[in-house]
């Protein structure tokens, strides 16, 4: 991790184009060590997927970042050498850490363009939140964030009323018109279709670059499909990490992932 | 641009039918000639009036309510309280002209041998001074009992009960002697307001038109609450508070500005009932009266902007017909007709009006999505 930080009077730096640095993090419950000693770096706009099998601690570790869980050890570092584990969850909200869960969880009785506006409006003032409204650039976001994820023709409708791939890209869009520098996505598709899995693929694969993204995935199809730098953890720590190909070639790995499912 | 359209009602339409509505009683009473059969005598102006008093206090309960989903049972305190201040108001307008006759002392103070006026009397013989406090005590009351149930995340039905529970406190309280607002008998024998007797057509008249004003603010704060950001993000409070939390709102201030509002708009509303009815007492404080309030937004449909108008208007035309021709029956009507709005009809009577006009305009059926969660299912939170 040498090339990623380094140490100066007062605490660490990071280098410029790292965007995300885990060294040694240690998490445990009731003496299960839930993520042991786990290092991970991130680049900016990096596309990273996280596979594993269950309880390799990858839910801890995004609990880790988004400040949900603290760990019992390590550091956990944020562009320029933000130390994360000082914030709490809304201070790394606000950071510019974005995180969208298994479950959706969009406004079922607000429409589609209303979940995005309050998403937008996050962090408004009060009076601001009663007198005011979205500006033209606001407006012109919510549109663009629309057509990126495909639901421009329904902006008008109910979000209880979408399917259950409509409901986790309007989510991914909540969390877009954030802004946000760092997106975490827990198995976005989950329970999709086929042609929902490959238009998520779609999307992310569009977001990439202009996002650093950390996609946690069960499905090999589609972290194939993504074609990222694939880090696999296993018993809390990370066993492997590189090209999907080499990854799923390397005999440790289907020792422990592959191999059992 | 954003705003889905959603209400077959449009707000100008809504504000000017009910401005009509409200203009019915002076032009029955006013201009159709005595002996007419539509004439409306004098007496019935302030029946009226007190149903604009109860249906602006609906619109306060439906602003928490129907919008945040954050059911109080105990509103009726907050309108008690702002009668209450109108109430001293109008009792140290009696001045000499009282039973007993002393200059400053009410009567009832006289008679429990109370040698000087309580500080907090003090500033209510001035009318400017009683409105401050009409907002300003059932204001920083919600805004405190807000403040520490919000701020402990209290909600759903254990936010309901403690606010049964601070109704009832109050009740108790203000039925004592030693407080100082006349216990049990409350405040009453009003004699005249800014000058004018209170009981004259004019007055009276005057008095229903100002509640009729105030119905008409509370309907345009509402529906400019409805359409802002605030009202779209207690609607998320409503469905998935940590959620709203999550996408970086301060739910807590949220909640509380609601609150505050909702609970002046309710003294409010008691300030001008108080002088149509002619007396406050601590019976407005019971929990009963506050679940009332509950049901006759439930009734009307709630989160409808007019549901609680409706409603409330509805229930208590109902309860003055009922008392006075059965009133063994009244309360089984009453709770009747919560178990069957909470079952069947979870949008209220604003509800129908809604699902016939979507088919009439349609021709489909309406969309169960669009049916709010039931009063107790909302409670829950």
């Amino acid at each position: 991790m040498a090339e990623a930080a380094r140490t100066v009077s007062g605490g660490t730096i990071l280098e410029p184009h790292i965007l995300l640095y885990l060294d040694g993090v240690t998490v445990s419950f009731d003496g299960f060590k839930a993520l042991n000693s786990l290092s991970l770096v991130l680049e900016e706009g990096e596309l990273r997927t996280i596979i594993g099998p269950n309880g390799a601690g990858k839910t801890t570790m995004m609990d880790v970042i988004t400040g949900k869980t603290r760990p019992d050890a390590g550091t956990v570092l944020f562009k320029g050498g933000i130390d994360l584990l000082r914030l709490d969850e809304t201070a790394i909200a606000r950071l510019g850490i974005g995180r969208k869960f298994q479950r959706p969880t969009v406004f079922d009785r607000l429409t589609v363009a209303e979940n995005l506006e309050l998403a937008m409006q996050g962090g408004w003032s009060l009076t601001r939140l009663i007198a005011g409204r979205l500006d033209v650039e606001g407006r012109e976001q919510v549109e663009r964030t629309l057509e990126i994820v495909g639901l421009s023709a329904l902006r008008h409708e109910l979000a209880g009323r979408l399917s259950h791939g409509q409901r986790q890209w309007l989510e991914i869009g909540m969390l877009l018109v954030q802004n946000p520098r760092l997106i975490l996505l827990d198995e976005p598709v989950a329970g999709m279709s086929d042609a929902e899995t490959a238009k998520t693929a779609e999307l992310i694969l569009r977001l990439k670059g202009a996002h650093t993204i950390v996609v946690v995935e069960h499905d090999m199809h589609f972290v194939r499909e993504l074609g990222a730098k694939v880090t696999v953890l296993h018993e809390g720590r990370v066993l492997a990490e590189g090209p999907v190909e080499a990854v799923q070639s390397d005999p440790a790995v289907i020792e422990v992932y592959l191999g059992r499912s | 641009m954003t705003a889905a359209p959603r209400s077959p009602l449009r707000p100008a339409l809504m504000l000017s039918l009910v401005g009509c509505a409200i203009l019915l009683v002076p032009i029955l009473n006013r201009l159709v000639p005595e002996g007419s059969a539509l004439h409306l005598e004098d007496r019935f102006v302030p029946l009226f009036g007190k149903y604009l008093a109860y249906a602006v206090l609906a619109v306060s309960l439906d602003l928490i309510w129907g919008r945040a989903g954050i059911l109080s049972l105990g509103h009726g305190a907050f309108f008690a309280l702002g009668g209450y201040a109108m109430g001293m108001y109008l009792m140290r307008q009696i001045g000499p002209r009282g039973v007993y006759a002393h200059p400053v002392l009410p009567d009832f103070m006289v008679f429990l041998n109370w040698q000087e006026l309580p500080w907090y009397w003090y500033g209510f013989d001035r009318f400017w001074f009683a409105m401050i406090m009409v907002v300003l005590v059932p204001g920083t009351l919600a805004f405190l009992f807000g403040w520490f149930a919000f701020r402990s995340r209290v909600s759903g039905v254990y936010f309901s009960i403690i606010t049964q529970a601070l109704t009832f406190a109050l009740m108790l309280a203000f039925f004592r002697n030693e407080m100082g607002f006349g216990g049990n008998n409350g405040l009453t024998d009003f004699k005249d307001i800014l000058g004018f007797p209170i009981t004259a057509p004019d007055t009276r008249l005057a008095l229903y038109l100002a509640t009729g004003l105030l119905l008409l603010l509370a309907l345009v704060v509402a529906i400019h609450l409805r359409r802002s950001p605030l009202g779209r993000l207690l609607v998320a409070i409503r469905d998935g508070e940590a959620r709203a939390r999550f996408l970086g709102h301060d739910t807590l201030k949220a909640k509380l500005f609601v609150w505050t509002l909702s609970a002046v708009l309710a003294g409010l509303a008691g300030a001008l009932y108080v002088p149509q009815v002619g007396i406050i007492n601590p019976s407005e404080f019971s929990p009963a009266a506050s679940i009332e309030i509950a049901i006759w937004v439930a009734v009307g449909g709630r989160d409808t902007i007019l549901g609680p108008v409706v409603g409330s208007l509805l229930v208590n035309g109902m309860k003055t017909w009922l008392t006075g021709a059965a009133p063994e029956l009244w309360l089984f009507v009453l709770g009747g007709l919560f178990v069957l709005v909470t079952l069947v009809l979870p949008d209220g009577l604003v509800g129908i009006g809604r699902a016939l006009a979507r088919r009439f305009k349609t021709g489909s059926s309406a969309a169960p999505i669009e049916a709010g969660p039931g009063p107790m299912e909302a409670a829950r939170g």
